[in-house]
């Protein structure tokens, strides 16, 4: 029996998969301090609950059943930290109850997919930024504390077959505050916040010979330096714009990312330029491309008509929550109750809700139905899609008598098939 | 259940075995064509066929239904999401215009009578979630071609002239993607976009890599014939879009002198209407098919498939990444782009045919003369789907073949641009019914090493499609509607013996089988081991969690060579 | 008082302890705002004083540090602590405003809240 085994980290997007697990000693080496925290011990709901009474695996997920059946319109929120196989099981069961899917993303990167609608996505996978990127720009990203390991693997101090020593890359952090990231950068760029768009709409005029246009200072930085970046850029052999949610969470959101979109597309006029989201769950990738091919959009769908419609405005959790238009919630692998606005959680304390999770949090707190499930990438197998949508598939190395979130859904779809004939 | 069906009295068309509109009965039992003694004393049902053709499933051996560029296109183009197509109830809602979602692309070509579907292109890293989509399709069966024209690997044995393990690298990648054969799409052009730019001729240099894009082709051809794979390499070819590139395409094709097989091709030229433009701007384009064709036609082992432009929608989606960010500038539309790690690329940009656009209106006439000039036996019938319009519309493409006067309709409202850059209205060839089932069924079937799909002898997989057209009394050069009509929806679509489709309407869902090539018992895997090893540290992953296992998939079917 | 400009977002610790919200060590990751040096001596501010954050959103009492950002931006971890005051309207997009909302900022002796404690008081 082998002690120390390969796992596939199942944190953030940066989705290691260098990972050593010692299984006796539970104790995970090589991760960074997310990732030995995602692989240490830790309080785990006991067992499914019916208001705050134990129940079995079965008579919680019939509960679970009869209440998503009665709802007119439940909301299935989450699946950003669970793997594929769940995922889909989740947008048939969405499908049938003629309720809404919204995931993570809806509160992260989704304002990235907006502008993909707008403008597309010219990107790359991690491996090509490693080997070909000489200069890496972060914007509103502070993968030091969001994505630790992601510099030495990928973007930053990363060698490729190209880049050979950390000296042949420029590394660029443009931000509001001086992060832990900006602190190793070759350049930290300050910008006001909220002034994202008119410092990109800078570049672009400077980068297609327009520098006229452009005032003395945009957005708390000099033209000097805005002339500056440009040209860093504009000399690049392959440049990648690596952008988190500073971007998407402040000012702007989408148009924010639309207008990194349209320098990217005028930067590959002139040499390689390639933009990507730090996203930040293991598999937040995949709770959007499951639907996406399923039912054609990834996120924020409603299928009351028995059929998809996408409306970010509508059907995303936050806003049908805000609204009081849902009356039932399936919350799966995420935590509203910590990481929604106010105005929204208000809601989710009135309506009945099924909570599916390895671990109590917040949103246990007001669950009326508790299902505690196995780990994945622990306990559980599944596939996973890293923040470059490249498909691995995390493992289960420890076994659990805690079913998997696939185990439940299928049990709990079954369910619902049955009660609604 | 029925374990076995009698399909009475239908007007059969079957290519490979000769039949060509006979009345004849067909037999099914346990998902195979049988004969009739198989079925005594079973429990049968009977379909009359009485005055209906009957033919072998449709196979779409060229189609871009799974994987990373199908589900970014979705996500980019919600427009093409908003219609409806079946509402959730026995069956998962379905919606799409051209780009569709995974349970509406099974259904459509359920209903159209088509059983198998081939994506056309697969990345390597990506493979893993090319078959989650292809697992995610239901009715048909499918399989997934993984992309070798731009892979590191590649270059490096055919810099080192190292055949052998060239093979063995194929046999490897092919194991870990669960593939089954050997695409290539502009060898060496997706490299040199890495840095800018594009190969321009056979003869380039790779960036980085002392190889052209003639020695590549070469050596897998050299490669794929040695291990004797079930499919040809599948060449999307140099310079796709370039006015002035049929000259590359012929040159290209004439590298399959030389090599020869028993069973099929040697080569397989993909969405050749892409690659047949003459001229040199698109001010003066026109149409290089003629030259295209009679080279195809004068050699005994090359195929190629159509590409065929269909008026309305589409979406460009391919690995030819430069092409991508070209069309993006010509067009101003939005683009996507993925360079993937070592191995290559791909890109992706909304695009529509107008019939009054001149160009748009001269890829569309290519494509039907290619269909037109070339041997039946050596022209397969796609519009690579989606990259020229919807599969949905192949009875259009198969009508206009088969009738002059559709075409002669079609030509009066498109641009007129047509009639001197193209030869299609002196055209007037109209194939039979016979060559334009064969262009659909057993020819493809053939091109990917299937014997046992595309046809109806005893022994072949029970994928059947019964329409509402009698192949003794249509007139098939006047009577164009009725035979759109008829392909546009099957009065029954058999799979695996198993009745899907009946009066267009789908009736029951089923999962179909992901074919997978085995090569490995031809090679020895240790040999290239150092070489994996030794270049893994520039991906982005670890070498043991590179590929795809068996048992994640929904059905696979492991085909050794 | 001082008028200020909110940023929320992710932090080793606040990530480290994501999975435990229910304990010490979440509390201690989300319970604080990050100040400038000199706005925290313009507040007259102590090691483990506490500050009141309000916006016209709503209004949280959490713990004051000093912290690496500009003058007139306060930095609170992700979690229900700056959830209590930052913007819910998602201006069509979905996503509400987690960053860049203004607010004013003062010295309070009122105490901070548990998590469970501030989502009874939602």
């Amino acid at each position: 029996m082998e002690e120390t085994v390969n796992v596939i980290c199942t944190f953030c997007g940066s989705v290691c998969d260098d990972g050593l697990f010692d299984v006796e000693k539970f104790k995970s080496k090589r991760f960074c301090k997310l990732g030995s925290s995602k692989f240490s011990k830790k309080e785990r709901i006991k067992a499914p609950m019916i208001d705050g009474k134990e129940v079995s695996y079965e008579e919680a997920i019939e509960k679970a059943a009869e209440i998503l059946v009665n709802a007119k319109r439940p909301l299935l929120y989450g699946w950003a930290s669970t793997v594929n196989e769940a995922i889909r099981l989740g947008v048939i069961l969405t499908e049938k109850l003629r309720g809404v899917y919204d995931q993570c993303a809806s509160v992260c990167h989704a304002p990235g997919t907006l502008a993909v609608i707008e403008e597309g996505l010219p990107g790359g996978t991690l491996g090509a930024i490693k080997n070909r990127a000489d200069v890496v720009v972060f914007w509103g990203a502070n993968p030091m504390e969001a994505h630790p390991r992601h510099g030495m693997r990928y973007s930053i101090s990363a060698k490729g077959l190209l880049v050979k020593d950390r000296k042949q890359r420029k590394v660029v952090v443009v931000d509001v505050r001086p992060t832990k990231t900006a602190k190793l950068a070759d350049e930290f760029i300050q910008i006001k916040p909220g002034y994202d768009y008119p410092v990109i709409s800078a570049l672009r005029a400077i980068i297609s010979g327009n520098a006229d246009a452009v005032p003395d200072e945009v957005g708390g930085v000099s033209k000097e330096k805005l002339v500056e970046l440009a040209e860093t850029m504009k000399n690049a052999r392959y440049g990648a714009v690596l952008y988190g949610l500073g971007v998407t969470q402040s000012r702007g959101r989408d148009r924010n990312v639309e207008n990194a979109v349209k320098l990217i597309q005028l930067l590959n006029r002139h040499t390689r330029w390639v933009i990507w989201p730090m996203r930040g769950h293991y598999n937040v990738v995949g709770a959007g491309e499951v639907p996406a091919w399923e039912v054609g959009y990834q996120y924020a769908i409603d299928f009351s008509r028995g059929y998809p419609r996408f409306s970010p405005a509508e059907f995303s959790a936050v806003e049908v929550l805000k609204r009081g238009d849902c009356d039932a919630a399936l919350i799966i692998a995420s935590d509203p109750a910590a990481h929604f606005p106010r105005a929204a959680v208000k809601h989710l304390k009135k309506i009945p809700v099924i909570q599916i999770d390895p671990f109590p949090n917040m949103t246990t707190l007001l669950a009326n139905v508790v299902i505690p499930s196995a780990v994945a990438g622990i306990e559980a197998e599944g596939t996973a899609y890293r923040m470059d949508a490249i498909p691995l598939r995390v493992k289960k190395v420890i076994d659990t008598n805690y079913w998997s979130d696939e185990q439940i859904l299928e049990k709990l779809l079954e369910k619902v098939e049955k009660l609604m004939g | 259940m029925h374990h076995a069906l009698h399909i009475k009295n239908g007007i059969v068309i079957d290519p490979k075995n000769g039949v060509k509109a006979e009345k004849m009965d067909i037999f099914v039992k346990d998902g195979k064509i049988v004969e009739e003694s198989e079925i005594k004393g079973e429990d049968v049902k009977v379909i009359d066929a009485s005055n209906k053709l009957v033919v072998a499933g449709g196979v779409d051996m060229h189609a871009h239904i799974a994987g990373s560029k199908i589900n970014t296109g979705r996500t980019m183009r919600p427009e093409e999401m908003r219609v409806v197509r079946n509402i959730a109830n026995k069956f998962r809602a379905a919606v799409g215009r051209v780009l569709l979602t995974s349970p509406a692309i099974g259904y459509e070509y359920a209903k159209m009578g088509y059983t198998s579907s081939f994506e056309a292109a697969q990345p390597p890293i990506g493979a893993l979630h090319t078959h989650e989509e292809l697992d995610a399709i239901p009715m048909i069966d499918k399989a997934a071609l993984p992309v070798f024209g731009n892979w590191h690997f590649t270059f490096k044995y055919v810099e080192a002239k190292d055949i052998e393990k060239l093979k063995t690298f194929i046999a490897w990648a092919l194991e870990r993607t669960k593939g089954f054969g050997v695409k290539v799409v502009n060898p060496g052009g997706v490299e040199a976009w890495m840095y800018g730019g594009n190969v321009t001729s056979l003869d380039d240099q790779v960036p980085g890599f002392n190889v052209t894009p003639r020695e590549i082709i070469t050596s897998l051809i050299k490669a794929t014939e040695e291990l004797k794979l079930n499919h040809s390499v599948h060449l999307h070819c140099n310079r796709l879009g370039v006015p002035g590139n049929y000259e590359t395409t012929v040159e290209t094709i004439k590298l399959a002198k030389g090599f020869s097989n028993d069973a099929r091709q040697v080569l397989h030229v993909t969405h050749v209407q892409f690659n047949a433009y003459a001229g040199d701007s698109w001010r003066n384009a026109a149409s290089g098919a003629e030259e295209i064709a009679k080279t195809v036609n004068s050699m005994d082992n090359v195929t190629i498939d159509m590409g065929q432009p269909i008026f309305g929608h589409a979406t460009a989606m391919t690995g030819d990444a430069p092409f991508q960010f070209t069309l993006h500038r010509l067009t101003g539309s939005r683009w996507s782009n993925k360079d993937s790690e070592v191995e290559g690329g791909a890109g992706i940009v909304p695009i529509v045919y107008l019939p009054k656009n001149p160009v748009h209106a001269l890829q569309w006439a290519i494509g039907l003369e290619l269909g037109l000039l070339v041997d039946s036996d050596k022209v397969v019938l796609t519009t690579d789907y989606p990259n020229g319009g919807p599969f949905t519309e192949y009875p259009y493409v198969m009508a206009m073949l088969m009738s002059r006067k559709m075409r002669e309709g079609e030509l009066a409202n498109v641009s007129p641009y047509v009639q001197k850059a193209t030869n299609l209205p002196a055209i007037d060839t109209e194939k039979t019914l016979e060559e334009v089932i064969h262009m659909t069924r057993s020819l493809p079937a053939r091109v990917l090493g299937l014997p046992q799909k595309g046809h109806l002898g005893i022994g072949a997989d029970a994928d059947i499609a019964i329409y509402n057209l009698n192949p003794l009394e249509v007139d098939t050069s006047n009577d164009f509607e009725k035979v759109y009509k008829a392909f546009k929806t099957a009065e029954y679509t058999i799979k695996s013996g198993r009745i899907l489709v009946k009066n267009g309407e789908l009736v029951d869902e089923y999962w179909g089988t992901t074919y997978w090539v085995d090569a490995t018992g031809k090679v020895d895997l240790e040999a290239i081991k150092p070489d994996l090893e030794d270049y893994f540290k520039y991906y982005s992953v670890e070498l043991q969690n590179y590929g795809v296992e068996e048992r994640w998939l929904r059905r696979p079917e492991r085909i050794v060579v | 008082m001082l008028e200020v400009e909110i940023i929320s977002g992710r932090t080793l610790d606040q990530g480290a302890t994501v999975e435990e919200k229910l304990t010490e060590e979440y509390f201690n990751a989300v319970n604080y705002a990050e100040l400038n040096e000199e706005d925290w001596k313009a507040l007259g501010l102590q090691e483990g004083d506490r500050i009141k954050v309000k916006t016209e959103f709503g209004e949280v009492v959490v713990f004051a540090k000093k912290g690496d950002v500009p003058r007139g931006i306060i930095f609170i971890p992700m979690g229900p602590y700056a959830n209590m005051v930052i913007d819910p309207a998602t201006d069509g997009t979905g996503m509400p405003l987690f960053k860049g909302v203004k607010g004013i900022v003062e010295r309070t002796d009122e105490k901070v809240l548990s998590v469970k404690e501030l989502l009874e008081a939602i």
